[in-house]
């Protein structure tokens, strides 16, 4: 290849007996990538191409959008841009500075619903989100109630966003509703779910809504929206819209599309009086792990979280381990670990006083989970281990509900 | 028409469904469905999205101009959520990429090095993502008829429209290759030939899906002072000549009319009227019912709007067209009114309240306020593209060869990379290893020549799905005649005749073909043993039921039967009696034994009593 080759460059060269010409996008597999002008890419030996002429990158289309002060004011706290983010092979960039702008050029209609800031505490993919970012998206949030935001809505990605919301409903009690949203189906194809969740997320902002849930695709449908609670939401599945999911209670409530229409459900957490100041407490023990136990599990695996201040144990049915890791589990809590268990099931409560093996493990220590969700245990037991050092003071806070992460009764049909 | 001092060109490209066993982009079977077996519906919403490159492709803008654009799926149980956009791509059908580069070798052309697959934005509701996954495989071939072939890309079908905005999801995903010639057709007698020849080599892989809708050809057509236009969807080859001819006519006669505005001076009119009161108490239905009627005044355009500009087409059904982009039925236009209920005295009015003089022409559209403002719109930009004569554009094709406006051509906007689907090497050795299929021009003169068929016959049996079948048959030692007429004439006569021809398979017709070569079963009765194999039963059953085989003894005891009881009519005869007497023991054994065999036993028993 001729020498200086960038992005965007007009290349030529001469091929299947024809002249070729096209831009330079990229190199990939050890070819040249070139856009042909019928839009077409195709991936060529580098060494044939000549560059024609420089393209200068044409400045980014920031057409400023005109935000209306008398609606609401609302934040979007993004922790990567992914729902408004897209290639930019031409600068060979991905768009790096989020504003506001950015996202309400991708959702046009956001503009309508309120007046929105932009932050952005973190541009990372959601499997690499740590609780260092929780607690940092978590003041952020904060801050922005506290400027005065009506209502956020957290963009993030979809595969880790159920923890996020789960610390995020420990760490703040908030006011105003919290939002988290995203998108399955990327935000560059024409059937993407991002303008809908985007819409339905700000209709929930807006709403009576008082706590922090995630706002998704309810069907694979275009129709509504579900309201989850953060603490007992689960992603479902890898690829579908309706992905998410509320596991052992209600939804919140739905928001209708395109009408946005919103209806809350008699639980759900009511907005609280303007004015109200919302209370962070971002204490979080990050030694806490979660344990999927499995058939013919080796002690060993158990003994591998020594040291560990809180430990989940994801238990089969009611909540059981072998008979194995039993002394395991016991020399863990004796050293000081706290152990809650829960169950792989998902759906339903632990009880681990109808089996010996259960009754065993009571006795080793362990903490019944409840019906709470694995993760949003597991987020549970790092807020409460870093607000509190007394192991009867824990696992008491373990069986009691905070933030409806946990049910006393266990409804019916769910 | 002089093609040549018009300067028509014409390009064409050829869409045709692989026959696969699996989808282009996932595992899915290529089965077309009942729209009555589906097992479930969703509906979604598309909107255009921008480019890599930061635009917006023109021809999705101009779908986006549809106001209810929720359109609805059906799903089957041969379909999954690949097809629903619900799941991430497989990766590209080894199958089908294997098979157009084999196309590709056909046709002397130069494979990519690297396959990428592009996102071709599509929003009009045919694909529930919003685009279709294409991927150019192969450059710069030729034709011995002397068109250039400009690029083979393989593509993913879109979904089948059900009705309005319904799409059905069986078809979504069936690989398609897509054949461009270079724009070097001058006649439309040339199109159709090189139409025919690409089509045959389709078929000569003996890998392409067959029938209806299986193939379709776009043509792009422009003549010296036109435009580029492509025309969509041209089904039935026998229309493609037409369909130029009829394009050609339609860009000369949009040019004079170009030509004719400049000379009158005419201009599009700037203010539109709402005319909605003058309609009040019309005889027209459609104004009378309507909320909203609009009307525009084009200056100097009286008459040229009602011109015809290929057959049942005016200038008038072009703005229309664009008109109907925002969802309104259509327009009215003074050029055909008094007309449709409207009376000469509204005509007047009309004009009259938009200061409208003999050689204007007024339109009119009847709707919401928001369509019809829209529609008006289209209609101007329509009206000023007139000057230019003709507008570059897609159309599709209606029933005679004549055309309707479907969107602009779209532009490289339109493509963005599949992010999803990792590009494909293409290696030397692989492209080496690709072997070519016999062209069915070859083999046509091959079945005529080595094995004596009849040109027509040999014609049929090559261009005939069921060739391979014929040649196998042949190999194994039936004769060709007997193989050919077997498969191809009597097959399609059973299956005329209602017979499920489907259910005999290749081997029981090998089976059956062999028997009668042994002389274990007679010709005649072919028909009604295939008749039996076709309702279950196995090919040896069919013929102990219908032609159960007959010693030699048998054979002369009826024989020696039937001369008795015309033993007068044989002694008055002699020898001649043989003819007559053939056709009743043939009767009597209804097929169970050859005829040479019957004419040399009765001769012998004829003998025996003479």
């Amino acid at each position: 290849m001729s020498t200086g080759i960038e992005p965007g460059d007009r290349v030529g060269c001469t091929y299947a007996g024809k002249e070729l010409e096209g831009f330079y996008i990229t190199e990939r597999d050890g070819k040249a990538v070139i856009k042909l002008d019928s839009g077409y890419n195709l991936g060529i030996d580098a060494k044939i191409l000549t560059k024609l002429r420089t393209q200068a990158p044409r400045p980014h289309s920031a057409k400023k959008i005109e935000q209306d002060e008398s609606l609401p004011q609302l934040s979007i706290v993004s922790t990567g841009g992914t729902i408004a983010s897209k290639i930019d092979y031409r600068t060979g960039a991905v768009t790096s500075q989020f504003e506001a702008d950015d996202i309400l050029r991708a959702i046009p209609g956001l503009a309508k619903i309120g007046h929105f800031s932009a932050q952005v505490p973190a541009t990372i993919l959601s499997e690499n989100m740590t609780p260092a970012i929780w607690r940092k998206l978590a003041s952020t949030v904060c801050d922005e109630i506290k400027k005065g935001s009506r209502g956020v809505i957290v963009t993030h990605g979809t595969d880790t966003m159920a923890y996020s919301a789960a610390a995020l409903s420990f760490m703040i009690e908030t006011p105003v509703p919290i939002v988290f949203v995203g998108s399955q189906r990327s935000a560059d194809r024409p059937s993407s779910d991002n303008v809908m969740n985007g819409l339905c997320s700000a209709a929930a902002a807006v709403s009576d809504l008082g706590e922090v849930s995630v706002v998704m695709h309810a069907t694979t449908n275009d129709d509504y929206c579900a309201i989850h609670r953060g603490t007992r939401v689960r992603k479902m599945h890898t690829s579908r819209r309706d992905a998410f999911t509320t596991i052992g209670s209600d939804i919140l409530g739905t928001v209708d599309y395109p009408s946005l229409d919103v209806k809350l459900s008699c639980s759900a957490a009511r907005r609280k009086e303007e004015g109200t100041e919302p209370v962070l407490n971002d204490k979080l023990e990050e030694k806490v792990g979660i344990l999927y136990f499995y058939p013919g599990m080796s002690p060993e695996v158990v003994e591998a979280f020594k040291g560990y201040r809180g430990l989940v144990v994801m238990g089969t049915g009611l909540g059981h381990t072998a008979s194995g890791c039993i002394p395991a589990l016991r020399s863990l809590v004796k050293d000081g670990t706290s152990v809650v268990m829960t169950s792989q099931c998902l759906n339903g409560r632990v009880c681990d006083r109808v089996y010996d093996t259960g009754r065993d493990l009571l006795n080793a220590g362990i903490i019944e989970g409840g019906d709470m969700l694995p993760e949003a245990a597991m987020v549970k037991l790092m807020w409460v281990l870093g607000n509190e050092s007394d192991p009867d003071r824990v696992a008491e806070l373990m069986r009691t509900n905070l933030r409806g992460e946990l049910g006393r009764c266990t409804p019916n049909g769910l | 028409m002089d093609y040549e001092k018009i300067g028509l060109m014409a390009g064409i490209e050829i869409h045709q469904q692989l026959d696969t066993a699996e989808k282009l982009f996932c595992h899915c079977p290529t089965t077309l469905r009942d729209v009555d077996e589906r097992c479930g519906e969703f509906k979604r919403y598309l909107r255009a999205t921008e480019s890599e490159m930061g635009e917006i492709d023109r021809a999705a803008e101009e779908e986006m101009k549809k106001q209810d654009r929720i359109y609805t799926y059906y799903a089957y149980d041969t379909t999954c959520l690949v097809e629903n956009d619900e799941e991430p791509p497989a990766p590209m059908n080894p199958e089908a990429l294997g098979l157009s580069l084999t196309l590709a070798k056909m046709m002397g052309m130069t494979p990519v090095q690297q396959v990428h697959v592009m996102r071709k934005l599509v929003i009009d509701g045919s694909n529930t993502s919003g685009f279709q996954r294409t991927a150019l495989v192969a450059l710069n071939g030729i034709l011995p008829a002397g068109a250039r072939i400009e690029s083979i890309c393989l593509e993913e079908e879109a979904a089948q429209r059900v009705e309005g905005d319904t799409f059905s999801l069986d078809r979504l995903g069936i690989p398609l290759a897509e054949i461009t010639t270079g724009p070097d057709m001058r006649t439309p007698g040339q199109v159709k030939e090189v139409a025919a020849y690409i089509g045959m080599l389709l078929r000569s892989t003996g890998r392409v899906k067959r029938g209806l809708g299986t193939i379709r050809q776009d043509v792009n057509i422009s003549i010296r002072d036109g435009a580029r236009v492509e025309i969509k969807g041209v089904q039935d080859l026998s229309l493609i000549d037409e369909v130029v001819r009829r394009e050609a006519l339609r860009q000369q006669n949009l040019v004079e009319i170009a030509g004719e505005l400049k000379k009158r001076g005419a201009s599009v009119g700037e203010e539109v009227v709402d005319v909605t009161d003058l309609f009040k108490d019309t005889g027209s239905s459609i104004l009378k019912r309507a909320k909203c009627i609009l009307a525009i005044k084009l200056c100097g355009f009286g008459g040229l709007v009602g011109k015809e500009i290929q057959p049942g087409r005016r200038l008038g059904s072009e703005m229309s067209d664009y008109a109907k982009k925002c969802g309104v039925g259509g327009l009215f236009h003074t050029d055909e009114l008094p007309a449709y209920g409207v009376t000469a005295e509204e005509v007047k009015i009309l004009k009259d309240r938009l200061a409208a003089g003999a050689s204007d022409c007024v339109i009119l559209v009847a709707d919401t306020k928001k369509k019809s403002e829209c529609a008006i719109g289209q209609i101007k930009k329509r009206a000023a593209m007139a000057f230019d004569g003709v507008p570059e554009e897609t159309r599709k094709m209606l029933e005679e060869g004549s055309s309707a406006y479907m969107r602009p051509l779209p532009g490289a906007a339109r493509m963005y990379p599949e992010t999803d689907v990792l590009p494909v090497d293409i290696s030397g050795e692989y492209w080496d290893s690709l072997e070519l299929p016999e062209l069915i021009t070859n083999k046509e003169k091959r079945f005529a020549g080595e094995f004596g068929l009849d040109e027509s016959l040999a014609r049929q049996m090559a261009y005939s799905s069921k060739a391979g079948l014929f040649e196998e048959a042949v190999s194994k030692g039936v004769k060709p005649n007997l193989a050919a007429r077997t498969i191809y004439s009597t097959i399609r006569e059973l299956r005329r005749d209602g017979v499920s021809t489907g259910r005999i398979r290749d081997e029981e017709i090998i089976e059956l073909l062999l028997a009668v070569e042994r002389g274990s079963a007679a010709k005649e009765a072919i028909p009604d043993i295939l008749r039996a194999v076709s309702t279950g039963d196995s090919v040896s059953a069919a013929m102990e039921k219908i032609a159960p085989s007959v010693s030699e003894e048998e054979l002369s005891a009826v024989i020696a039967g039937i001369i008795e009881d015309r033993i007068d009519f044989v002694k008055e005869q002699g020898m001649r009696s043989l003819g007559p007497l053939m056709g009743v023991v043939m009767k009597e054994m209804r097929g169970r034994v050859d005829g040479k065999v019957i004419s040399e036993v009765l001769k012998k028993e004829l003998q025996k009593v003479l």
